[in-house]
């Protein structure tokens, strides 16, 4: 892959003898050496990201150690700080909305891969990438004034009307709350969700569709049983990545989860999140405790979409590898 | 027709339906962000929008012109750290790495990709905000930048890669050097795909927010200067957009219209570049 390229012979057997000043004069020494430093200054700046989170949170760390992670006091007046809410509600919102993001995602993804023309496919695409590139503010503006109205005055209503006698769908309809964040974050994932499956599911070798249908099995068949499974890895790729991003993601949360720190079962709970509570209470810390607490929540984030990021890149790449090896057969 | 194959083709007919209904419902998110944003911040776009810095609460009118003008500046500064770190050091990927640096770098550009962009916010915060003792541009470009450089560094690699190997050797039996051949035949090959790459990272950190909200921080005012605090569209939307006044809010939808539609433009612009004169690469 990348050597490919430095094997182009640029001096023959001569290499060798010529010394470290003449290949300097040429010139080509010295722009290997500049853009190494360029690409080097990225390893060196994620290594200092890294080493800072760390450092900085290392007070807040000692002094709370693991009962950062289950006391439920955030206190910054008396200096006690218990992520607990916070970690709970930045899983509870992802988890709604991977529970709604999954299905609708790879649905549209084996319409875009399966099913449409090839035109019509591109042209959905085309409108899905742009929906990516919608920023987080715009979801979170969206949130506050459509989909937060909307919640309080009809769907949390009906939902505890029909539901509530499940705890998931108890207390009053604010509005915000965790279910209305893991909605918005559901809208927001799904685009990642169809790219990549979208992706993975058109690098399924064409023969497994044709050997899964000269078989007798209808269209869905061949889909569900034979194209689907094989592909599984890279889907399962796809959602780390959306969930990663979803516990990741700041602003239309805080927006609309309501800034509570409360640990509920039911979804209509106003809650906080890792990120939200970053978002707002940073500029206002005072006590460098609390910084450090913050930062330590930072840390918490960045280990949580690191290993799931990790484990995304893994599963994606052993489909793609599946996928060639199959195709060569 | 055995009444089972009549089941399984009503099965299949009515699934594969489904993944249609998916796709279109997914799709329309779109079109219901435009219209919402085009139904409620379309009135709110006017001259004064552009022009007039905000007033203070209670008063009715003013306008963004401050942020519109800090957006671009930070927009701008961020493209002059990020960007060039990211070429330069895709060309090394591509052009003079060896495999184990090349994947140790790759490694520490997708990890820094994944970093949730509030997490980038402390890193510029205290790098940028803590030594200075003051919120300013400079520090929100260095978030915004340091958000440029995965994504320009991958895809120059990528483009580089895409590039013939025949163009690079028919360049140096020519007699010119690895550096002449990378910066006038190989790069100028890549070069649509690189313009894309770029534009595509401007149009993702236009929209960030929670990067800048302790780094540029904010100002109701004009920022003198580059070490002071800047004013951003996005900030200035979620800042309206949480307030309790009505005016504000309308405010928010027009400035949120803006954004979405600079963006949008960048990203269809871009995508027009690379797909109108792709035949290099391919």
């Amino acid at each position: 892959m990348a050597t490919s390229t430095t094997t182009v012979p640029s001096a023959g057997p001569a290499e060798d003898s010529r010394s470290f000043l003449s290949r300097l004069r040429n010139g080509d020494e010295i722009a290997r050496i500049i853009t190494f430093l360029f690409a080097a200054s990225v390893v060196l700046i994620t290594l200092v990201l890294v080493l800072q989170l760390w450092h900085d949170s290392s007070i807040a760390r000692h002094k709370f150690g693991l009962n950062f992670f289950v006391t439920q006091v955030w206190d910054p007046i008396a200096e006690q700080f218990g992520a607990l809410p916070f970690i709970y509600g930045t899983l509870v919102t992802a988890a709604v909305a991977l529970l709604i993001a999954v299905p609708l995602g790879i649905g549209a993804a084996i319409f875009l891969a399966e099913l449409a023309p090839q035109k019509i496919s591109d042209t959905l695409q085309f409108f899905i990438d742009l929906l990516a590139a919608v920023p987080s503010v715009i979801y979170g503006l969206l949130g506050v004034f459509i989909v937060v109205p909307l919640m309080r005055v009809y769907i949390q209503p009906a939902l505890k009307h029909s539901l509530g006698f499940l705890p998931l769908f108890r207390g009053p309809a604010y509005g915000v709350g965790f279910f209305t964040a893991g909605i918005v974050l559901a809208i927001m994932v799904i685009p990642y969700i169809i790219s990549v499956s979208r992706e993975v599911l058109l690098s399924v070798p064409r023969d497994q569709r044709e050997a899964a249908l000269a078989l007798g099995s209808t269209r869905w068949e061949s889909t569900w049983k034979v194209v689907v499974p094989f592909a599984r890895g890279g889907i399962m790729g796809s959602i780390f990545l959306a969930l990663a991003r979803a516990l990741g993601e700041t602003m239309a949360v805080t927006m609309v989860i309501g800034n509570s720190p409360i640990v509920s079962t039911s979804l209509l709970s106003p809650g906080y999140s890792i990120a939200a509570v970053i978002a707002n209470e940073f500029t206002e810390a005072t006590s460098q405790i609390h910084l450090q607490a913050l930062i330590e929540l930072g840390l918490v984030l960045f280990l949580l979409t690191f290993i799931l990021n990790g484990l995304a890149r893994l599963l994606l790449v052993l489909t793609a590898q599946k996928g060639s090896g199959m195709g060569h057969v | 027709m055995s009444p089972r194959l009549g089941w399984r083709k009503f099965v299949s007919g009515f699934m594969l339906t489904m993944t249609g209904v998916c796709a279109v419902v997914a799709v329309s998110v779109l079109f219901f962000i435009l219209g919402y944003l085009v139904y409620h911040g379309g009135a709110s776009i006017n001259w004064n929008f552009f022009t007039k810095l905000p007033v203070p609460v209670g008063e009715l009118g003013g306008g963004m012109a401050n942020a519109i003008v800090g957006s671009a500046k930070l927009l701008l500064l961020a493209s002059l750290f990020g960007v060039p770190i990211g070429f330069f050091g895709g060309i090394y990927l591509s052009e003079f790495s060896n495999s184990t640096i090349a994947f140790v770098v790759r490694y520490a550009a997708d990890l820094l990709n994944g970093v949730p962009s509030i997490v980038i916010g402390i890193f510029a915060y205290a790098l940028a905000v803590l030594p200075f003792k003051h919120f300013s541009a400079f520090a929100g470009a260095f978030a915004l930048g340091l958000m440029m450089i995965p994504i320009t560094l991958r895809s120059t690699e990528e483009f580089l890669h895409g590039v013939p190997r025949a163009l690079r050797e028919g360049s140096m039996a020519l007699g010119a050097s690895r550096w002449r051949t990378i910066m006038s035949v190989v790069v100028p090959a890549a070069y649509r795909g690189i313009m894309t790459a770029i534009l595509l990272a401007l149009a993702r950190v236009a929209g960030e927010t929670a990067p800048l909200l302790f780094t540029a921080f904010g100002n109701r005012y004009w920022s003198h200067g580059l070490s002071e605090p800047t004013a951003s569209l996005p900030v200035m939307i979620f800042n309206y957009a949480i307030s309790p006044y009505d005016d504000w809010h309308r405010q928010a939808w027009a400035a949120g219209l803006v954004l979405l539609a600079l963006i949008l433009i960048v990203n269809i612009f871009a995508r027009a570049i690379l797909s109108r004169g792709g035949t290099v690469l391919r």
